[in-house]
């Protein structure tokens, strides 16, 4: 059930370039459970920035009821939550939209899990649920450059994991599409998050297997109000089907929507 | 609550506040966080004749104390409205305000006779500022002989009154309402929002795929105050006002203003539970101000 309530930052730490770990928490936790869902945040309570934030949720801890999220801190409203200390609240609205089906894939099956800068985050709780349901997880991360790479010894320790560079400053260099390929790498389901760009890639490579893509899209409401989100569905281009990102996504089976 | 009733041409409001149009759905999404019938009205997704997909993405940015907006009317056409959406919202105690749009009178004319029919749309409020009209452009919402005409076309074939949704972006907004009103309008909505832009810092190109869109928020708010003031005095037709309200006092500023209920638009998208918010705070609001009854409000800043 989607709440709204003033959570407590517990942790808040800078973990790349311009990229931080924000831990909060609160009772919303308890409706939480679905890795890929997001949170919307009010970063003031002023009208500047008026609008809401929309940030992947990539660790949950139901007994602590606590869940934490990783951001970058670009524009206005990121910059003012990067400024949040240890107990300052934070006006949180979620958990919202529909995560990563990890029902469509078995125990002993292994699963690929493609992410690309800011959209590595929600691939962690997805990675950690994976296994604890005894799902081999492999990972292939992407970032721009060495100072931008983030959660490398977390994903390791779950599983296999390539770190590619855009500039080649830290580990393969090149697009995850080619560490895929030169890796060899072999996988019953794919789980992605990143740019369009590198999605509609991965669907092309990869879209005749089993692929659920993590969808990012400006956003008004979060909830499905506004329909500042929409995109076509796959079987009708260029009519009026339309999916939400927000309330029908973030996460779509491959050709479920054109990217 | 006996204090916040408003009885306007076709509604009769349990309380004077509504989400405005465009920034409600047709109620689905909220009903998952509050009672609907809690609300005053409910002024629904604006209609048009055809299902619309609407304009591409980015179709929002955000702006100081505001956003913009390019949705592009996306709809279902109003059959669909008619037979999913308002049967749905029949399990609501709310009346419901149901937006008409299209490209020319026709169009109109169509969604107009087809939705006011339904048993719980009690009013219909015309959107006369829509970017993308065929005929005259955005004549229906700037020109008031060619607006005066629409209305006249919708009222011959609506079954509830008819309230008409002024544009901001017009250089008279009282010549507008007069013409409006002479042409048999029940009552206005004011005001829609106004037409804006903003360009991308890297790129240097507009940061809505549509370049231009509506601006809607607190920046707004003194515009509409200002249009609700001039209008709400030169026409005896009432007005439902709305633009940047997103607290009990701007409620009132807009009553004071000459407004008899309020709509709530882009604080919806800020604080989901703004309306029952406003609606509950509403009454200790006007008690702590002296007011007994909430049409005292109305019309208080008038010479």
């Amino acid at each position: 059930m989607i709440k709204q309530e003033l959570m407590v930052v517990t942790k808040q730490e800078k973990i790349a370039e311009h990229i931080f770990q924000l831990t909060l928490q609160g009772e919303l936790v308890s409706e939480m459970g679905n890795p890929g869902q997001f949170v919307h945040l009010k970063v003031t309570e002023g009208s500047t920035p008026l609008l809401r934030r929309p940030i992947s949720i990539s660790e949950i801890n139901l007994e602590k009821k606590q869940f934490t999220m990783i951001y970058r801190a670009e524009g206005a409203g990121t910059q003012l939550l990067s400024k949040k200390k240890t107990e300052d609240v934070v006006d949180v609205l979620g958990p919202l939209g529909n995560g990563f089906p990890i029902g469509e894939i078995e125990k002993g099956q292994t699963a690929l899990l493609v992410g690309g800068g800011i959209g590595v985050p929600p691939l962690l709780e997805l990675s950690r649920q994976l296994v604890a349901k005894g799902v081999n997880v492999q990972h292939v991360l992407g970032f721009q450059s060495k100072s931008a790479v983030f959660l490398e010894e977390e994903f390791t320790m779950l599983g296999k994991t390539i770190i590619s560079t855009d500039d080649g400053t830290y580990g393969y260099q090149g697009f995850v599409t080619d560490a895929i390929k030169d890796h060899n790498i072999q996988f019953d389901t794919m789980f992605s998050c990143g740019p369009t760009p590198m999605l509609k890639a991965l669907e092309r490579l990869h879209g005749h297997k089993p692929l659920f893509l993590s969808l990012e899209e400006r956003m008004g409401c979060g909830i499905g109000a506004c329909f500042a989100c929409v995109c076509h569905t796959g079987d009708d281009p260029t009519g009026t089907s339309y999916k939400k990102v927000c309330s029908d996504g973030p996460v779509f089976k491959a050709g479920e929507v054109v990217l | 609550m006996i204090m916040l009733q408003v009885n306007l041409p076709g509604l009769s409001l349990k309380n004077p506040i509504m989400p405005a149009s465009g920034c409600f759905g047709f109620g689905r999404e909220y009903s998952k966080l509050y009672d609907l019938s809690q609300l005053g009205s409910i002024m629904i997704k604006a209609s048009t004749q055809e299902p619309r997909f609407g304009n591409p993405t980015p179709r929002v940015a955000e702006t100081e104390a505001g956003m913009l907006n390019a949705i592009g009317l996306q709809n279902p056409g109003v059959e669909k409205v008619v037979s999913s959406e308002l049967v749905w919202l029949e399990q609501y105690d709310v009346p419901i305000i149901a937006n008409v749009a299209g490209s020319q009178i026709e169009d109109y004319v169509y969604v107009a006779d087809k939705i006011s029919q339904s048993k719980n749309v009690h009013a219909l409020e015309l959107n006369i500022s829509c970017p993308n009209v065929k005929t005259g452009g955005i004549a229906f919402g700037t020109i008031p002989e060619i607006a005066a005409q629409l209305t006249r076309a919708v009222k011959e074939v609506s079954n509830v009154p008819v309230y008409v949704k002024l544009s901001p972006n017009v250089a008279n907004i009282v010549d507008m309402a007069k013409a409006i009103e002479q042409a048999g309008a029940d009552g206005l909505t004011m005001i829609n929002t106004l037409i804006g832009m903003r360009l991308d810092i890297k790129t240097g190109k507009p940061v809505i795929a549509n370049k231009t869109g509506g601006l809607s928020g607190p920046a707004i708010k003194p515009v509409a105050i200002r249009m609700i003031y001039e209008v709400s005095q030169a026409v005896n037709i009432p007005i439902i006002g709305m633009g940047g309200v997103q607290t009990v006092d701007d409620v009132i500023e807009f009553l004071y203003a000459g407004a008899s209920a309020v709509a709530v638009g882009t604080a919806n998208f800020v604080n989901p539970f703004v309306c029952p918010e406003i609606i509950n705070q509403l009454p200790g609001r006007l008690k702590e101000l002296g007011f007994e009854h909430v049409t005292e409000c109305i019309g208080r800043s008038w010479k």
